[in-house]
């Protein structure tokens, strides 16, 4: 890309966006520029010490709290990635995705349309069926690809994994990187290799997956982030859901932070997928809180903000029922996945 | 009513408000109406005079209450005297009980405080819940500790008796829990008066205090405007003042309790610096300034509030805190989700506003967020006045409200040396990645409080307290707790000395020598910077023994010597950076050398003071041993390292104040000068002495000896003369960090008052009635803290 356009803004306003938002252009990538990341400064106790307080300083109740919910559900890539998955389990998932919350509900929410979640997440052999089981709901399917998620097969075998689930109808790539090319600073490397996977999607979008738990430093998790954003990364995504240690608040922090910093010098929009771990309505709005509050409203909205997420869900239609009929709610009352 | 459909769409933060329904129901409990704690009971004031107390955030009246008067407070103050003496002779476990109580009982009441407290002070109910309330807890439990302890930990120590306490309104439990807690656990009883706008958590914690069965008369909480807290400071059955409030008034205080013997301590004003290095994280730095400015409105005494940017980073620092001050929630204090909430008064909101005209008209650059501020109420926009000058009024004065000016520095001395371009001294946050800059920035600051990529960082166990015109004293901490105690030693009589003849006119023929010849006429000058100086009045006054004869001339010093004196001080700064090691052998050297002219020195005090020679041998003896006493100390008066909160460093660093001015006793003219000189200089302070005016000889014979023991010039400097108007002088010096006074008793006050002026720290004595022979009275660490000035330095790690 070419330097003029660093600096000029495009897309929507950083903050107090309230209109439907508009498709984002692309981010093509562009060139690999260390100067940009190399002597990034992140300091753990100040970035925790925001997270710790963003969920303290922000909530939202009974009314706005059910739409921040149901905005959470839109945001939602539904998601099964266990080694028991058959081709019914993930049109099971399916159809929660199409109908995430009971249509009573929906409609003493007073919703004008009913929601679906953002998408539905699979291995590369469970897209064809997951496709099938979507279509017409314009519910786009995520494959997780590249040897996820270790990611430690070779280059050729990965790249060849994201044609597959493209071909198989795969809208959206959910990759992981190669830790090792972090651990040891080698910016090169994991440029060529998010390029070169990030070419393989072709018009599938890249979510480049992180797996910050196993990148130990949040300066290792800004540069990398920086990284997969040049090589051209439409979301950027905390984890595969395997690690030690998953999505967290201060992680999710510097990451939003390094793609605002690329938003700014470039002006593409970068999405967000915090992934692993969200288990509780009140995670789903402690993120929420952290996308509007660095970043703008404009983050909300699901083409630019996912949550991964597999129970998150239950939790949610409990609550929302809860703000329906002023009763604690039960599991068993909210049809399964 | 925005529908769910509606929000939705916009996804905006809708109401989050706290109810205050349970203290509404308390207030119309009590009537509204409230009157003083007293003697364990609320009693009604003597002139039925009451007051009302208003909510900043919507003025409503929320109560009326008692406006004391001097008699109130007479009556508080008996209540305390009267249960003083049992309190403070309980075993520290059962005063430990008591406040371990009151502890709990803060944590079980936690959310109506907080409540009461936004009510009462506009604060959002987020601070209040989450920071005042938890950190009230945490002070009574840390000094409960200390109630336990204090029998061991501090043996031969004792309450200082009956405390008159003044708190200010920016966080009214909160001064009131730093102000309460380490008197109780020290075994004081106290008077405490909370700021008129704000003292309604105040009435509640009587209550609690009596739900928590402290004793009748320990703690007594009268309320009441300017003229209750004047009647406090002026009342003669008061043992010390704590206050925490302006600068302003601080000086109004160290003026009022001049010479009354009284124990001070002073926390006031600030200007602090935020400084933002190249290296630092800019992101967590802009955090950083909202918990420094936008924290309680910015009515926060250690706000940072002057914002030092680097020039390379200063645009991009500049856009990041814009874009940060869009997202800053301001209205109703009691909505969870505000960010900023009420002003606490009309008149501070108005002197808000006056200032900001006064920095626009000065040239600097306003920058207010778009967000919306509130009608009605007293609220006050986050503010940003950028690239102030130095010079501009708002760089140097207190705004007190969420106004940050911001200056832009080129290197990392420029930084230090603008941090440092301020009266204040209260507390100073540092960013920067590098370790280096960071620790050396600490150590060069002027600051009780440092916080290193961090601010606003407060627990109970790190001292805090200021620097220059922030004032002095501790709160918090080992440090915090001296404040409220005084070593337990016996009280001697001064002795009636003869008051020396300061005229010019000659004395009355000398002996001649054993010898038969006229003996060769030896008259020291002053010492200044490391040489004899002649005394700019050009006058020398006689110097007569015990006896009345003749023993010599001394030099008659006058203000202009003292300016001069400490001008050299100023200059011999190598001496404060030196090891303690260094330091340590100098002194053992002036010990040696002063050893080695034992016999002198003695002759000298026998004839000046009489007493005979087996006392002067011994007052010599003495001296060498308190100098190596010292030397001993000059690399063992450590700091220490708080248990504060979790990974973190929080250094108790002792620093030497710089240049301290000492009037020396008139008795015991050589070990009275050195038990107060060489503690001093062992803890890397320059002195200006001024030695017993009527026997200054044994002072001006040590001259030669400190030249010869390797004392640089203008650690050890000496004005001879009359001691009242030099201590004068030394008390107003606005140059001078701390003085201590162990003069004639009536001098005090005078030299007092004098000190008000740059709220130097002042430590006194009556010095003619001490027994400078009794180490138990004379010599110890009491000293060496004196010396010295604790500074906080948080230090927070993790990679």
């Amino acid at each position: 890309m070419s330097s003029e356009k660093v600096f000029t803004l495009r897309g929507g306003e950083t903050a107090g966006a309230t209109s439907a938002p508009a498709h984002p252009e692309r981010n093509p990538g562009m060139a690999l520029k260390p100067d940009w990341f190399e002597n990034a400064r992140v300091n753990l106790t100040g970035v925790e010490r925001r997270a710790a307080t963003m969920a303290t300083r922000r909530t939202v109740k009974k009314e706005w709290q059910a739409a921040w919910l149901l905005k959470a559900i839109t945001c939602i890539d539904l998601t099964t990635l266990a080694g028991d998955d058959t081709a019914e389990r993930v049109k099971r998932l399916c159809a929660k995705a199409r109908m995430p919350v009971r249509a009573d509900l929906i409609e003493a929410l007073g919703l004008d349309a009913p929601i679906t979640t953002g998408a539905v997440c699979v291995y590369p052999t469970m897209v064809r069926p997951a496709v099938e089981a979507l279509k017409g709901s314009g519910i786009p399917v995520a494959s997780v690809a590249t040897g996820f998620p270790a990611g430690l097969m070779p280059l050729n075998l990965r790249l060849e994994e994201i044609r597959y689930a493209v071909a198989e109808g795969a809208a959206e790539i959910d990759i992981v990187i190669t830790r090792s090319h972090v651990l040891e600073q080698n910016w090169e490397a994991l440029y060529d290799e998010v390029a070169a996977m990030r070419e393989a999607c072709g018009p599938a979008h890249l979510k480049a997956i992180l797996a910050t738990g196993d990148l130990k430093t949040l300066r290792n998790v800004y540069k990398a982030s920086m990284v997969a954003m040049m090589a051209g990364a439409d979301f950027i995504k905390t984890s595969t859901g395997k690690e030690d240690v998953n999505a967290t608040l201060p992680v999710s922090l510097v990451m939003v932070r390094a793609l605002r910093d690329y938003h700014d010098r470039t002006g593409y929009l970068i999405g967000f997928k915090p992934a692993g771990g969200l288990k509780a309505a009140k995670d789903a709005l402690a993120w929420q809180f952290l996308m509007k509050e660095e970043l703008g409203n404009r983050w909300l909205e699901p083409d630019l903000f996912r949550i991964g997420a597999s129970s998150l869900l239950g939790d949610i239609e409990r609550q929302l029922e809860h703000f329906i009929t002023g009763r604690y709610s039960s599991s068993v009352r909210h049809p399964l996945a | 009513m925005p529908q769910v459909k509606d929000i939705f769409r916009t996804m905006d933060y809708g109401p989050a408000p706290e109810t205050d329904a349970p203290v509404r129901a308390w207030l119309a409990q009590r009537g509204a109406k409230f009157s003083h704690f007293i003697g364990g009971a609320f009693v009604a004031p003597e002139a039925e005079s009451h007051f009302e107390v208003r909510n900043p955030a919507n003025g409503e009246v929320l109560a009326s209450v008692a406006q004391g008067s001097a008699k109130d407070v007479d009556t508080a103050v008996a209540a305390a005297r009267k249960a003083l003496g049992k309190w403070s002779a309980l075993p520290g476990h059962v005063r430990a009980r008591h406040l371990y109580a009151i502890a709990r009982l803060i944590q079980k009441r936690a959310r109506f405080f907080a409540v009461l407290e936004s009510m009462d002070n506009g604060k959002p109910i987020r601070e209040s819940r989450d920071l005042d309330i938890p950190l009230v807890a945490r002070h009574f439990y840390h000094h409960a500790g200390w109630a336990e302890l204090a029998e061991t930990e501090f043996a031969g120590h004792g309450a200082v008796g009956v405390c008159g306490q003044i708190i200010p309104w920016n966080f009214p439990l909160l001064m009131l829990a730093w102000k309460i807690a380490p008197a109780l656990a020290a075994g004081n009883t106290v008077v405490l008066k909370p700021a008129e706008y704000t003292p309604l958590t105040a009435i509640a914690f009587a209550e609690l205090c009596s739900e928590a069965g402290l004793p009748a008369g320990v703690v007594n909480i009268v309320t009441g405007d300017g003229a209750t807290g004047e009647a406090i400071v002026a009342h003669k059955g008061i043992d010390k003042i704590a206050f925490t409030g302006s600068t302003e008034v601080g000086r109004i205080i160290r003026r009022a309790t001049a010479g009354t013997g009284k124990a001070l301590s002073l926390e006031l004003g600030g200007k602090s610096p935020f400084i933002v290095f190249d290296d630092a994280d800019l992101d967590s730095a802009v955090e950083g300034v909202v918990d420094a400015i936008w924290f309680n409105q910015g009515q926060v005494c250690c706000a940072g509030s002057r914002l030092l940017v680097h020039e390379a980073v200063s645009d991009a620092f500049h856009a990041k805190l814009r874009r940060r001050m869009e997202t800053l929630r301001v209205g109703d204090p009691l909505d969870k989700a505000t960010d900023i909430g009420a002003i606490v008064d009309k008149v501070q909101l108005e002197r808000i506003r006056e200032l900001v005209a006064i920095g626009c008209r000065e040239g600097a650059d306003c920058i207010q967020p778009k967000t919306a501020v509130p009608d009605t109420g007293l609220y006050y926009p986050p503010t940003v006045l950028a690239n102030v000058a130095p010079a501009s009024t708002v760089a140097q004065e207190e705004i007190f409200g969420p106004v940050l000016v911001t200056i832009v520095f080129r290197t990392h001395d420029e930084a230090i040396k603008l941090a440092n371009n301020s009266r204040y001294g209260l507390a100073a946050s540092i960013w920067s990645e590098n370790i280096n800059v960071a620790l050396e920035t600490s150590a060069k600051l002027q600051a009780g409080v440092v916080w290193v990529n961090s601010t606003n960082m407060f627990d109970a166990a790190a001292g805090f307290g200021g620097y220059k015109e922030s004032g002095f004293g501790r709160e918090g901490g080992r440090e915090g707790m001296f404040e409220y105690l005084k070593p337990v030693a016996p009280k001697g009589k001064a002795p009636k000395l003869a008051v020396p003849d300061f005229s010019a006119a000659p004395a009355i023929a000398e002996a001649v020598s054993d010898a038969g010849l006229p003996r060769i006429d030896r008259t020291p000058k002053l010492y200044v910077g490391g040489k004899q100086a002649r005394p700019d009045s050009g006058y020398s006054y006689t110097v007569r023994g015990a006896d009345g004869a003749v023993v010599g001339q001394a030099g008659l010093g006058n203000r202009k010597d003292i300016r001069n004196a400490v001008e050299a001080a100023h200059k011999a700064t190598g001496w404060s950076g030196t090891s303690g090691h260094a330091r340590a052998q100098v002194l053992y050297y002036l010990a040696e050398n002063l050893d080695a002219r034992r016999g002198e020195f003695a002759d000298r005090l026998q004839a000046m003071a009489g007493g005979g020679r087996k006392k002067a041998e011994e007052e010599v003896d003495l001296s060498v041993r308190r100098i190596s006493y010292y030397a001993a100390y000059a690399d063992k008066y450590d700091g220490q390292v708080h248990s504060t909160v979790s990974r973190h460093v929080t250094l108790a660093m002792n620093e030497p104040f710089g240049v301290m001015g000492i009037v020396c006793p008139s008795v015991a003219p050589l070990l009275g000068f050195v038990s107060l000189v060489a503690p001093a200089i062992a803890m890397g302070n320059r002195v200006i002495a001024v030695p017993s005016a009527a026997h200054p000889l044994s002072a001006t014979d040590l001259y030669q000896v400190l030249d010869t023991s390797d004392v640089p010039g203008g650690v050890v400097n000496i004005v001879t003369g009359e001691s009242a108007a030099l201590a004068t002088t030394l008390g107003e010096h606005d140059d001078i960090t701390a003085v201590w006074y162990f003069g004639a008793a009536d001098g005090l006050a005078g030299f007092e008052k004098g000190t008000a002026g740059n709220l130097k720290a002042c430590w006194s004595g009556d010095g003619d009635a001490m027994d400078w022979s009794d180490p138990a009275q004379s010599q110890g660490r009491a000293f060496l803290r004196h010396a010295t000035q604790v500074k906080n330095i948080w230090v927070p790690y993790g990679e």
